[in-house]
């Protein structure tokens, strides 16, 4: 437990003076916020760049042919711009920033329970992303997309071996992530707080737990035999060597599409928690949410075969696949229920994070029912691979995950920086970004099913104007999250000062400390009595 | 912390984990010795599972510790059985 003293107890966890001053005072910190802010500063940087290379992608569809870039570089920007966004950005993503912060606040803790094995997470993460973009120097970047699907990433000229270790080594920052996070939530749990008495952020926090700790050795294990199988030949994957190609997809996705579950649960718990606060009303179904939270993380540990019904699988694993994808659609729509139910007859407190919560909800769907055409094998045989597939994606992801990290950023800021947002900045933010998202990410679902594949840099005449609306989309989207970021980034030193606990009138834990909080979070050690979210 | 009751193996019941284990050992190697095709990778993988119960029971003491780390256990035990299943479920039909 990190070491404090009476003069410092009252000091918030921003102002406090430890051992080491500065840059030092931030990179040594042991304490739970200053390690979940860390993470935050890092991925504001990684995500920028991800972004502009985003961008640069679409600039490139802008017009038919060659336009800013040839197809090695544009293979080498979708590759990277997934490797950032996926291991970077969105699997570490809300745990880690907004879990580290808050988990011990919401539950009435001190810090999570290993402070030291925390920090050691982020300098792991560090480690990881520099190893990632070591690339640059040893070789040129990777190139064979973020899946490092065999036998691409064995035979392709590039040097490939840097993004591979640095995924691994990222892997191991989500273990630890996970082991803590668990353990916290069994162990230091104050008075009063039985597990039905956790806040649902918690909750999707602990599910999220038990899939980086289980799934993510998957993912290492086959990155390592894919290392194998470039320097030393082992031919597990290799069918030239009698491999199977397709175990390594098998192997794959037995990680990646839990993965999914990793970004997408602790988004699901953000806007549980927005939700009752802005309307005012205590959470429709707080235990079929806790329920299907876990549904969602067991059952998705068995639906990775979606991602394989072109592959050459097995007829009877396909139709297996196809209804355990289905089967996993229900505790997500419990969960849209709910939040649904939770806002009907509500008194709805119009704010920014409402707004970027009830956007979730409307993108998400989206994402869902795109997903039932992919989850479905007529169907999906037709758009595998096009832009369909992109589009669904970022609906999920960035719709998921991006959008609830946003209504986390907002409605958290007060409690973290001390400070408030200009809100119409904000709310413009909010409005330029939701719409160049819909822009950008809308008409791909229009040219997949037109039959526009993925990953060229090139493409039809025919498929020229849905290309022009969604890289017009794509600058407004840029535009939206420059608004966004220069707000925050500005509030959080010039904005109005915050000094009320309180200022969204919330009823989970993290509402009764100081603003910002102080080191040790809690002057005495607070008592649960009734259950989260009690609007009376 | 609290001073929690610690349960302290003898030495006979860690020497008995021991023979089992080369016991175990030796059938996993005698059984590839007998050609059943695809069910030897089957009774290797239940030897296997034993010799890894064993260990987790006695050595990692979880047969004395709460309850609740045994359940956990066999939690991610099904799971991980599960993940085998649905993985050699296309293997057998391909």
């Amino acid at each position: 437990m990190s070491e404090t003293n009476t003069t410092n107890q009252h000091v918030s966890f921003l102002k406090y003076q430890g051992k080491y001053k500065g840059l030092l005072g931030w990179i040594l910190s042991t304490d739970h916020k200053r390690v979940g802010l860390l993470y935050l500063y890092t991925m504001l940087v990684f995500f920028s760049t991800a972004a502009i290379l985003g961008l640069l992608m679409k600039l490139e569809l802008i017009a038919p042919g060659m336009t800013i870039m040839g197809p090695q570089t544009y293979n080498a920007m979708f590759t990277v711009h997934g490797i950032i966004m996926i291991f970077i950005i969105v699997v570490p993503g809300l745990p880690a920033v907004f879990g580290n912060f808050f988990l011990p606040l919401m539950i009435g803790a001190k810090d999570v329970a290993f402070p030291r094995l925390n920090l050691l997470s982020w300098w792991v993460y560090v480690i990881g992303i520099l190893t990632v973009l070591s690339s640059q120097f040893i070789g040129g970047w990777p190139d064979t997309g973020w899946t490092f699907y065999a036998p691409y990433s064995f035979r392709t000229p590039v040097n490939i071996l840097p993004a591979l270790f640095g995924a691994f080594i990222l892997g191991f920052s989500s273990i630890l992530t996970g082991i803590n996070f668990i353990v916290t939530m069994h162990r230091m749990r104050c008075p009063g707080m039985t597990w039905f008495k956790m806040p649902l952020f918690p909750w999707t926090l602990y599910a999220t737990a038990w899939i980086q700790v289980l799934a993510t050795p998957v993912i290492g294990i086959t990155l390592l035999l894919t290392v194998m199988e470039r320097v030393m030949g082992v031919g597990i994957f290799n069918p030239a060597m009698g491999g199977d190609p397709i175990l390594y997809q098998h192997l794959f996705w037995i990680y990646s599409h839990p993965a999914v579950y990793i970004m997408i649960l602790p988004g699901m718990g953000v806007i549980s928690e927005i939700l009752p606060v802005f309307s005012r009303k205590r959470i429709y179904g707080y235990k079929a949410i806790v329920l299907s939270s876990l549904a969602i993380a067991f059952v998705g540990y068995f639906v990775w075969g979606h991602h394989m019904f072109t592959s050459g699988m097995s007829g009877r694993a396909l139709y297996a696949f196809s209804f355990l994808t289905f089967l996993v659609a229900i505790p997500s729509a419990i969960k849209v229920f709910n939040w649904v139910s939770t806002m009907y007859k509500g008194s709805l407190n119009l704010q920014t994070p409402f707004y970027w919560a009830v956007s979730f909800i409307f993108v998400f769907m989206i994402g869902g029912l795109t997903g039932l055409v992919l989850g479905s094998l007529a169907t999906n045989v037709h758009v595998h691979d096009t832009h369909f597939v992109v589009a669904h994606f970022h609906f999920i992801v960035f719709g998921g995950t991006g959008f609830s990290f946003m209504a986390a950023l907002h409605y958290w800021f007060p409690k973290m920086f001390g400070r408030m947002y200009d809100r119409t900045w904000a709310n413009t933010g909010w409005v330029i970004f939701f719409s160049g998202f819909l822009t950008l990410y809308l008409p791909m679902f229009y040219l997949g099913i037109l039959g526009m594949p993925r990953r060229y840099y090139d493409y039809l005449p025919e498929f020229h104007g849905g290309n022009i609306i969604s890289s017009l989309g794509a600058i407004a989207m840029i535009a939206g999250i420059l608004i966004v970021f220069v707000n925050l980034i500005r509030s959080s030193r010039h904005g109005e000062k915050v000094t009320e606990k309180n200022p969204w009138g919330g009823r989970t834990l993290e509402w009764q400390t100081d603003t910002p909080p102080t080191l040790e979070n809690w002057e005495t050690e607070p008592t649960v009595t009734e259950q989260p979210y009690e609007y009376k | 912390m609290s001073q929690e009751k610690q349960h302290i193996s003898s030495y006979t019941s860690h020497f008995v984990v021991l023979i089992t284990l080369i016991i175990l050992t030796g059938i996993s190697v005698a059984v590839t010795r007998v050609e059943m095709g695809p069910l030897n990778t089957l009774v290797a993988m239940i030897i296997a599972g034993a010799k890894a119960s064993v260990v987790l029971a006695w050595f990692m003491h979880l047969k004395f510790d709460n309850k609740l780390f045994a359940i956990f256990t066999a939690l991610v035990l099904v799971i991980f059985l599960l993940v085998l299943y649905v993985t050699f479920f296309d293997y057998s039909y391909r």
